[in-house]
């Protein structure tokens, strides 16, 4: 039975994982057949001389950098406030938050496609900023929500008896509690930034292309080990990026756990 | 510094980037020039989009059933106590889920393709070569691929809270392994199940991008139809009218499977 289990598991994760090793693989190929003929650099050097690529590149960082924190920022006010709110404010509030987690991406992208050719904003770097920060401020607010229920409302107002400015209260108090699910949501947005194709493709403008569009419009032309380049150095980032994040965590549960 | 009003910049922008859009499409897909007109939706009547929206459906309901039935063993060998490093092995269920999908299926079609690396390794062996790509089942299997995380993680959470003493006690009962997973084990993960089932059948039904890569322009579902209207016709009232009718199918799904409610059971993902 045990040996069942193991087999049934270890298919799952070989068909899981296959096509992305392969693919890996394939990116140090001194072909442009996948049948292997040797090792090579070439696509990475290839890649890296493309300045197509670099630019998507470029872009993808800006676009996911800046909607990451104004969408940071915006979400973590918004739910302080909606915090505070009660009854059917909070109702309505919380509906239209669900708005972009429910509906599909292809609709949140055509219905910001037709607001920005109606005000007739040119599509661009700012229109792809827009809709990124619009699909992920419902991120943010549901990830800082939690922990500012869980927060003693009376220790910021014990600050303010004590003397402390509104603004100095939430800066010593509120705010370090809240503070992991404020970098929860920022990670979340930035990744979701990074990842996100279907409203990009919507909302970009001619010659501003992310990389997950300028792989598609690669993809599209057939196979090209540039591609494979390209995924193996993301694959790579991510997995990196998730371990130490993953190592830290569990750092801190032991810490936590030898001081009890 | 804690005040309702913090929440104000949010509903503004709320306001213009998420309830206008909508109501933009409403009234894109109901007006031609201040006139109110059905004929867009009288369009999609035409056979060949009815067509593409029953096979859209179809084909998310085939990958979502796939999906379902591999999961679950999944979640409950992972859910046991035996697995020895099943944090790693959760994690690498998940990984994928953070991973770029448009990238993890093109892996999977410069995999099939007639001359990828499947069919040359079969060439190599002077098999017959396979196509697989370009078809209803290439696009099932790209979905499969895609969301089968989404049905894992949720089903997996809820397995894991499920008190032990309850399944014990249904053996004390005399219930033998089926009964008690029928009785006891599949009513008491079905918010995890329900969670799951909106989690893939909901993408499924609306990607354009598997289909693209994995259906090469040949298969057309919904999602497919909504691209081509805002891409290459430009017929933005048509595409609206479409838009509109798969906002009212994932409404439709999110009753029928009372959503909020399985997530706040603590099915969800967050």
């Amino acid at each position: 039975m045990n040996f069942l289990k193991k087999t049934y598991v270890a298919v799952i994760l070989i068909i899981m994982y296959a096509p992305i090793a392969l693919l890996m693989v394939f990116s140090f190929n001194n072909s442009k057949l996948p049948i292997w003929s040797g090792f090579t650099l070439d696509w990475y050097t290839k890649m890296f001389h493309d300045t197509g690529i670099q630019q998507a590149f470029m872009y993808t960082l800006i676009v996911a950098l800046v909607s990451a924190i104004i969408s940071t920022i915006i979400g973590t006010f918004a739910a302080m406030g909606i915090n505070r709110m009660r009854g059917w404010q909070k109702n309505a509030v919380m509906n239209i938050t669900y708005i972009p987690l429910l509906s599909p991406d292809i609709v949140i992208g055509i219905s910001l496609m037709m607001l920005f050719s109606v005000i007739k904003l040119p599509f661009g770097l700012p229109t792809l900023i827009v809709s990124h920060i619009t699909f992920s401020i419902p991120y943010v607010i549901l990830s800082v929500m939690p922990k500012l229920k869980q927060m003693n409302y009376n220790l910021y107002e014990a600050a303010l008896d004590l003397g402390a400015t509104p603004w100095y209260a939430f800066k010593k108090v509120i705010f370090p509690e809240i503070m992991p699910g404020v970098i929860a949501g920022a990670f979340i947005a930035f990744t979701l930034s990074i990842d996100d194709f279907v409203v990009s493709f919507f909302n970009k403008g001619a010659g501003v292309d992310t990389l997950p569009i300028k792989i598609y419009s690669m993809a599209r032309k057939g196979v090209n080990p540039t591609i494979n380049a390209i995924s193996t150095i993301m694959f790579t980032t991510i997995i990196v990026i998730l371990l130490v994040t993953n190592l830290k965590a569990n750092k801190k549960v032991r810490q936590a756990e030898f001081k009890q | 510094m804690n005040r309702k009003s913090l929440a104000y910049p949010y509903l503004i922008w709320a306001a213009i980037f998420i309830v206008v859009p909508l109501l933009l499409i409403v009234y894109f897909s109901f007006f031609e020039g201040g006139q109110f007109t059905l004929q867009n939706y009288e369009k999609f009547l035409e056979d060949y989009y009815i067509k593409a929206l029953f096979r859209s459906i179809q084909l998310a309901l085939t990958s979502t059933i796939i999906c379902l039935v591999a999961a679950y063993p999944l979640a409950m060998i992972l859910s046991g106590k035996q697995m020895s490093n099943k944090q790693v092995i959760l994690l690498l269920v998940v990984l994928p889920m953070w991973m770029n999908s448009l990238l993890r299926t093109y892996a999977w079609a410069s995999l099939l393709e007639n001359n990828g690396v499947i069919n040359s390794m079969l060439q190599a062996l002077q098999l017959p070569t396979i196509k697989f790509l370009y078809g209803n089942s290439a696009v099932v299997f790209g979905m499969v691929y895609n969301f089968f995380p989404f049905m894992v993680l949720p089903i997996y959470n809820v397995l894991c809270k499920i008190d032990h003493s309850i399944v014990e006690a249904s053996y004390d009962l005399g219930a033998d392994k089926v009964t008690t997973f029928r009785k006891v084990i599949l009513p008491l993960s079905m918010p995890g199940v329900i969670t799951g089932i909106v989690m893939v059948f909901m993408p499924a039904l609306t990607t354009f991008l598997i289909t693209r890569l994995l259906g090469g322009g040949k298969v057309m579902l919904i999602g497919n139809i909504i691209e081509e209207q805002f891409t290459r016709t430009r017929d933005l009232a048509f595409g609206s009218a479409v838009s509109m009718i798969l906002m009212v199918i994932v409404l439709i799904t999110l009753t029928f499977m009372s959503k909020k409610d399985s997530l706040d059971k603590g099915g969800g993902l967050f």
